[in-house]
């Protein structure tokens, strides 16, 4: 019994080690936020002389004309929003068809969706680019550095794998129910947006969860869409912008990258068991 | 007869729009990109114009590339390396927050947290925490080398490789770690017990217990982080940029620079579409064998269960 319990004692200690470590950096990144630009290379590690700097360092973030962070997390929230929702709304129908038509043809599709989840992104973007300059050309409607191209986009890279989440779950639904809504005089869209879309709320938050992680933080598709520093950037961006400058102002990239962190952190606290629970469902499919 | 057009038409109206984006997005650039990496294809161009047809050229000129091969090198041995790393230290960390200990759900989610924060921004991180925390730790200590610049950790390629894992695996480690977590926990709690009543000590019930029946999970914490490693840009950008320049093959090239920022370099930073688009092709041959092999691999599990 005792040993047991000093065995007990060490893997406490040691896994409060483990997890003060990887905090450290987080702590790196508060602490510099309430530096100035003197103190920030000359004492990286101290506590700041006075935290009321952060709030300082905040504001000229919010407001700097370098940096653009209000317009930035503005672009972000629209982007990520409006991509999750459309791509929720349009996977989830579209499984539903797919699992519900037996046919050569629906089978088909669905192996194409599947099979494209290995086409990394690197394949597809060079050609991307001149693809929708080349229809700006022909239509007027522009796609690159809008918010009309990069929700495109992103419906086009995150259906696949969001049709296949949906589509595993739709299988064990029971066909029962749906016959009997049609009996009773459901049309088939009814059927799926009175009876069938309250059932599938699970794996709405598993495909939210992991397309929003995914968007919210992805940098090579907005780089290429966006461009760093234009009117319509996300936050990734924006940094990049800031923090490649030649001349590098720690104490305010800092800043920028604490006010970068905090939304998605406030997020966690809050959605954390869904958040696990939908980066494990999701993987594991 | 008129149920089923009527069916037929819900099928398509509800496809219509995800096979629209996936025709623009995937379909075309996708042909498009195979097409193009055998042209002249330059940055200006739009679809169609004044492209030139040269066959092979892009594909040989890459394989010529010192910089190229060199990439290639240091993205299987990152990624090797990587794969280890990042499982290794998940494993661990799922084994030490599924034992009785308190907080484990605090902890748990402390080690997940760096996961949620995209790679770009933690690279800046890392970056500070190499070029100016470190020097000042060692000056604090008493290792005044540590603050000399060309001792910095990115300032040597193969240091600033390891780097580069540092920080991937501490973004990465997290997230395979909850996986692993999953499938502990969903070994029968009844196992090891009996084994406890056998007499069989911690150590003995991990290794015959624990680790057999999370294989599942391997599959998949392996084929993540594979692919994650093979993949890395986002890190790579932020902490190191591809420097610092070594020598290679009798070719100054970018000491750092792995596959993905290699493709993006070549076309953006050499002015060379083509030859990235090329490149990009053989990179996505690469994936998709490595998907099919395990598949395959899968597959033969499966039967074996």
């Amino acid at each position: 019994m005792k040993k047991r319990q000093a065995g007990t004692w060490f893997l406490e200690v040691l896994t409060a080690l483990l997890f003060v470590l990887s905090l450290l950096p987080f702590f790196i990144v508060l602490i510099n936020s309430a530096k100035g630009p003197f103190e920030v290379t000359n004492a990286p590690l101290q506590l700041p002389e006075r935290w009321g700097n952060i709030w300082r360092n905040v504001a000229l973030i919010w407001t700097s004309d370098n940096i653009h962070y209000s317009q930035s997390f503005f672009s972000s929230l629209v982007i990520t929003v409006s991509s999750l929702a459309l791509l929720n709304f349009l996977s989830a129908q579209a499984a539903w068809v797919l699992v519900r038509t037996k046919t050569r043809t629906s089978g088909a599709i669905f192996l194409i969706f599947v099979a494209a989840m290995v086409i990394p992104f690197q394949i597809v973007m060079f050609p991307l680019l001149s693809w929708f300059r080349t229809i700006t050309t022909f239509t007027g409607i522009p796609l690159l550095r809008s918010y009309a191209g990069i929700l495109l986009a992103y419906i086009g890279f995150g259906m696949s794998q969001s049709i296949f989440l949906f589509h595993g779950f739709i299988k064990s639904i029971p066909l029962e129910l749906e016959e009997a809504a049609i009996i009773d005089g459901c049309s088939r869209p009814e059927v799926f947006y009175r009876i069938v879309s309250p059932i599938l709320k699970p794996i709405h938050a598993t495909v939210l969860v992991l397309n929003g992680i995914w968007i919210w933080n992805d940098f090579l598709l907005p780089l290429l869409i966006l461009g760093k520093g234009n009117a319509i950037q996300t936050i990734p961006l924006a940094v990049a912008n800031f923090a490649g400058a030649f001349v590098k102002q720690w104490d305010l990239i800092m800043t920028a990258i604490l006010m970068a962190m905090i939304p998605v952190v406030i997020f966690f606290l809050i959605a954390q068991k869904s958040i696990i629970k939908g980066m494990v469902a999701g993987s594991i499919k | 007869m008129k149920r089923k057009s009527d069916s037929n038409f819900v099928f398509w109206l509800f496809l219509a729009p995800v096979l629209f984006a996936f025709a623009m997005v995937i379909v075309v650039p996708f042909i498009l990109g195979v097409y193009y990496s055998f042209t002249t294809w330059s940055s200006s161009a739009r679809v169609g114009d004044g492209t030139r047809f040269v066959g092979l050229k892009n594909y040989v000129e890459s394989l010529a590339d010192p910089a190229f091969a060199y990439s290639f090198i240091i993205t299987i041995g990152y990624t090797v390396i990587n794969m280890a790393v990042i499982n290794m230290a998940a494993l661990a960390l799922a084994l030490l927050v599924t034992t009785k200990i308190k907080l484990r759900n605090l902890y748990r989610a402390g080690f997940f947290i760096p996961n949620l924060i995209g790679g770009l921004i933690l690279g800046y991180v890392w970056q500070f925490i190499f070029n100016n925390a470190m020097p000042s730790l060692g000056t604090m200590l008493g290792f005044t080398s540590w603050a000399d610049p060309s001792n910095l950790i990115l300032a040597s390629n193969i240091k600033a490789i390891g780097a580069i894992i540092a920080a991937g695996s501490w973004q990465y480690a997290g997230y395979i770690m909850v996986i692993y977590v999953a499938a502990i926990e969903n070994v029968p709690q009844e196992l090891h017990e009996a084994a406890q009543i056998d007499g069989a000590t911690a150590l003995r019930r991990l290794f015959v217990i624990t680790i057999p029946l999370a294989a599942q999970a391997f599959t998949i914490t392996l084929f993540l982080t594979l692919v994650q490693s093979f993949k890395q840009f986002d890190v790579n950008v932020s902490l190191t940029n591809g420097g610092p320049s070594t020598m290679f093959m009798g070719k100054p090239i970018f000491g750092t620079e792995l596959l993905a920022l290699n493709i993006y370099d070549t076309a953006f930073l050499s002015n060379n579409l083509a030859m990235g688009q090329a490149r990009a092709v053989i990179f996505f041959l690469v994936l998709a064998m490595v998907a099919l092999v395990q598949v395959s691999l899968n597959k033969k599990r499966e039967i074996e269960l």
